[in-house]
């Protein structure tokens, strides 16, 4: 996780850079396999310019996990969709604006055309959805849409693709796949037709998997069987995987690094085990505050984050979090309302963006927050 | 929540802990009807023969997972369904059967918060209007006139009085969910029905509605009936817990005994599968149990135990011998052959062929 502001704004690194840094300059670059820069879309609307995403920045590594949490309207989805070059629909009117990069194993997806980003699309990345039901096409059996998933990106026949398809269904523990291929979607229950979405979405070995949800729908049962699922599909064929939730027990037993989004923005970003035991973000305290937990007895009441998330058309000014923040008056001179914090980092590739010192919020967390939880 | 205990015990009553309704037999079969002459065919077994009280000032929370019959569970209690069998009582009277005028009355008893913010709300009516829809239909003139009684209400649940006149759409889904709650309370109901009352909410919205359920209960004495999904809202909330499969309770116990040391496989199945927030807990995952496959259906739900088609202890006599919901230590009840934590109740019983295969599924 490291940050390269100055290179930011370019298209490749070799077109930023001078030429004789090209090969320094490319080297770490294409280390990260996928590397978000200053990533904004925004959907003009008659209300006006909602701003989904609004500058995020991340990067992830293969075989590596990472965690996207956050509350509706905080711009997680988005993110997915703009990733995958699935915002390209729709007229000229709401289709959204989209700048920043999107670098994918060196190839920036954002200037990219269309017809590019979908011959990656499946082969390179895929991405499973929270609801099935609508995701799949009804009129076409399970077997039907994942032979043609692999056939867009196999010159093969029918027939490999079919077999192919059965052995992905088996893979991912439907039972009876050779009857179940044939099958329609409706005729699936929800954690089947899931796990169904899931061996579409891998019959290509993508290197990239995003999960939007991927377990929302579903009963706890059966979503340990398709986290586990996921952990194992990952670890067999070292994808990289985002996964896009807003419950934390899911990031906490999934995520190798955790980016807490708020108003279109990232507040804090760090491993799964600083973001839950030192997170310095008052969101991220408010988050951990909000939750019931099962692992323990809970005496006290829940400490919730007052107000609600804010409209993406007229985002807060200063700190998007000021109007909630119990801790908006601490910095002086009210600058959480006029000046947006940035995002910074402490050394150890924990970011966050809050006006307060660091040495204040450890301050609060470890005396105020944490022993409350 | 200790405070809750202490407010109960100090109740002008002193009747807490005497049961305010008493479920016996409950049974509800939804009827498949097919052909020309609409003959039924056969039945959806939603809930199916269950028992248990709901004590003054308590809050019992009911979990399982989609399709186990604690929704219908929650309109049979306030009689928004018929059942099919079994009674229901409320304060010691038969309720079970009563007519739409009959029930009116106890409307005002027994009132209901839903799921859904947005489906619960009609889009037409203002705030002040779905507020005071309780008074107008029970002819009940509030002291200090109706208007200043809706403010109250809205004050209560932490709105703006002044948003008397808007419309639902006009609020959020955690704002919604509060006019919700306003209703519910408006005519002082002494138990409410919550049927997934969190569920969709987002995160930080969810603890302020859980908050404030809480806080209501302390203040104005209430007994909750709490029907989730979520295990950890549930652990957060209630003060005994029922867990249904397949239309049937297979464990009812207090807070703690449930969470700490459950008896039935399904329970400790379904603990085991929740994701705990906690990164430095996911190398230490010992004992996490993967259920296989999906419940069956509730038409023809299995023979014996329903639980035994998915158990890893399932022996011959489960096929056969449903369990009854039994109290092997006291206070806790469990309806199963083979209970965790507590004397087998079928020892030495041959173990099923598939069983083992249930067990492969226990990740070290």
């Amino acid at each position: 996780m490291t940050e390269n502001p100055t290179a930011g704004s370019g298209g490749s690194a070799a077109t930023t850079a001078g030429p004789a840094f090209v090969p320094e300059q490319a080297g770490p670059r294409s280390g990260a396999f996928l590397s978000v820069r200053d990533l904004k879309v925004h959907f003009p609307t008659d209300d006006g310019l909602v701003k989904s995403v609004d500058g995020l920045s991340f990067e992830l590594e293969r075989g590596k996990t990472l965690g996207i949490v956050g509350e509706s309207g905080s711009g997680k989805s988005v993110t997915s969709l703009a990733i995958m070059g699935l915002h390209r629909t729709g007229n000229a009117r709401s289709r959204p604006h989209i700048s920043g990069e999107v670098v994918l194993d060196g190839e920036d997806l954002v200037k990219a055309d269309a017809d590019h980003v979908r011959t990656l699309r499946g082969r390179k990345m895929a991405m499973v959805f929270q609801d099935p039901l609508s995701a799949m096409h009804p009129y076409y059996t399970v077997g039907k849409q994942i032979v043609e998933a692999y056939l867009t990106h196999h010159d093969t026949d029918k027939k490999a693709a079919r077999k192919r398809a059965v052995e992905m269904l088996d893979r991912v523990g439907i039972p009876e796949p050779h009857r179940r291929v044939d099958a329609y979607p409706h005729e699936f229950s929800g954690g089947m037709r899931q796990r169904a979405m899931i061996a579409m979405a891998l019959v290509n070995n993508p290197e990239l998997l995003i999960a939007d949800e991927p377990t929302t729908a579903l009963d706890v049962t059966v979503q340990a069987q398709i986290l586990d699922l996921i952990r194992d599909l990952q670890r067999e064929f070292g994808s990289a995987v985002i996964m896009i939730t807003h419950d934390l027990g899911v990031v906490a037993e999934m995520a190798d690094d955790i980016l807490v989004m708020y108003g279109g923005r990232c507040v804090e970003r760090g491993t799964a085990e600083k973001v839950f035991y030192e997170p310095r973000h008052p969101y991220t305290w408010g988050l951990l505050g909000s939750m019931p937990r099962i692992d323990r007895e809970q005496t006290e009441r829940l400490i919730p984050v007052k107000g609600s998330p804010p409209s993406l058309i007229n985002i807060p000014s200063g700190c998007a979090f000021n109007p909630r923040c119990p801790y908006a008056d601490v910095p002086e001179g009210g600058i959480t309302r006029t000046r947006r914090p940035e995002l910074t980092e402490d050394g150890s590739g924990h970011w966050s963006a809050c006006h307060m010192a660091q040495e204040e919020r450890t301050r609060i967390w470890t005396e105020e927050i944490a022993p409350k939880l | 929540m200790t405070k809750k205990d202490t407010a109960a015990a100090d109740a002008p009553e002193a009747a807490a802990g005497e049961p305010l309704l008493k479920v016996t037999g409950l049974v509800k079969h939804f009827p498949i009807n097919k052909g020309l002459l609409r003959r039924q065919v056969a039945a959806v077994k939603a809930v199916d023969g269950i028992d248990f009280d709901v004590r003054r000032g308590e809050t019992l929370g009911v979990v399982g997972e989609s399709g186990c019959g604690k929704s219908t569970m929650g309109r049979l209690i306030t009689r928004l369904l018929e059942p099919t069998g079994g009674t229901v009582e409320f304060e010691g009277r038969d309720i079970t059967h009563l007519g739409v005028a009959g029930m009116r009355p106890l409307r005002r008893d027994v009132q209901m918060i839903f799921q859904d913010p947005y489906g619960s709300l009609n889009p037409r009516h203002t705030v002040g209007t779905i507020v005071s829809a309780p008074f107008r239909l029970q002819g009940v003139e509030p002291e200090g006139g109706l208007k200043a009684e809706v403010q109250r209400l809205l004050s209560l649940v932490g709105l703006n009085p002044e948003h008397y006149n808007r419309y639902p759409h006009e609020f959020s889904g955690g704002q919604r969910q509060r006019i919700g709650i306003a209703r519910a309370l408006a005519l002082k109901p002494k138990l409410v029905v919550a049927d997934e009352p969190v569920s969709a909410l987002d995160v930080s919205i969810q603890a302020q509605v859980v908050n404030l359920l809480d806080d209501l209960q302390e203040e104005l004495g209430l007994t909750y009936v709490i029907i989730a999904h979520d295990l950890s809202v549930i652990r957060h909330v209630s003060d005994r817990i029922a867990v249904m499969y397949l239309g049937k309770i297979v464990e009812l116990t207090d807070r703690t005994s449930l969470y700490e040391s459950p008896m039935h496989p399904y329970t400790k199945a379904l603990l085991s599968a929740v994701p705990v927030p906690d990164p430095r807990r996911r190398g230490a995952k010992s004992g996490r149990i993967l259920l296989k496959g999906d419940v069956p259906s509730p038409i023809s739900p299995p023979s014996g135990c329903r639980f035994h088609t998915r158990c890893w202890k399932a022996t011959q006599i489960c096929t056969v011998k449903e369990p009854p919901l039994a109290s092997p230590v006291a206070g806790h009840q469990v309806a199963c052959h083979h209970p965790e934590n507590a004397p087998d109740q079928a020892p030495g019983d041959p173990a099923l062929p598939g069983a083992a295969d249930a067990l492969a599924a226990v990740t070290p």
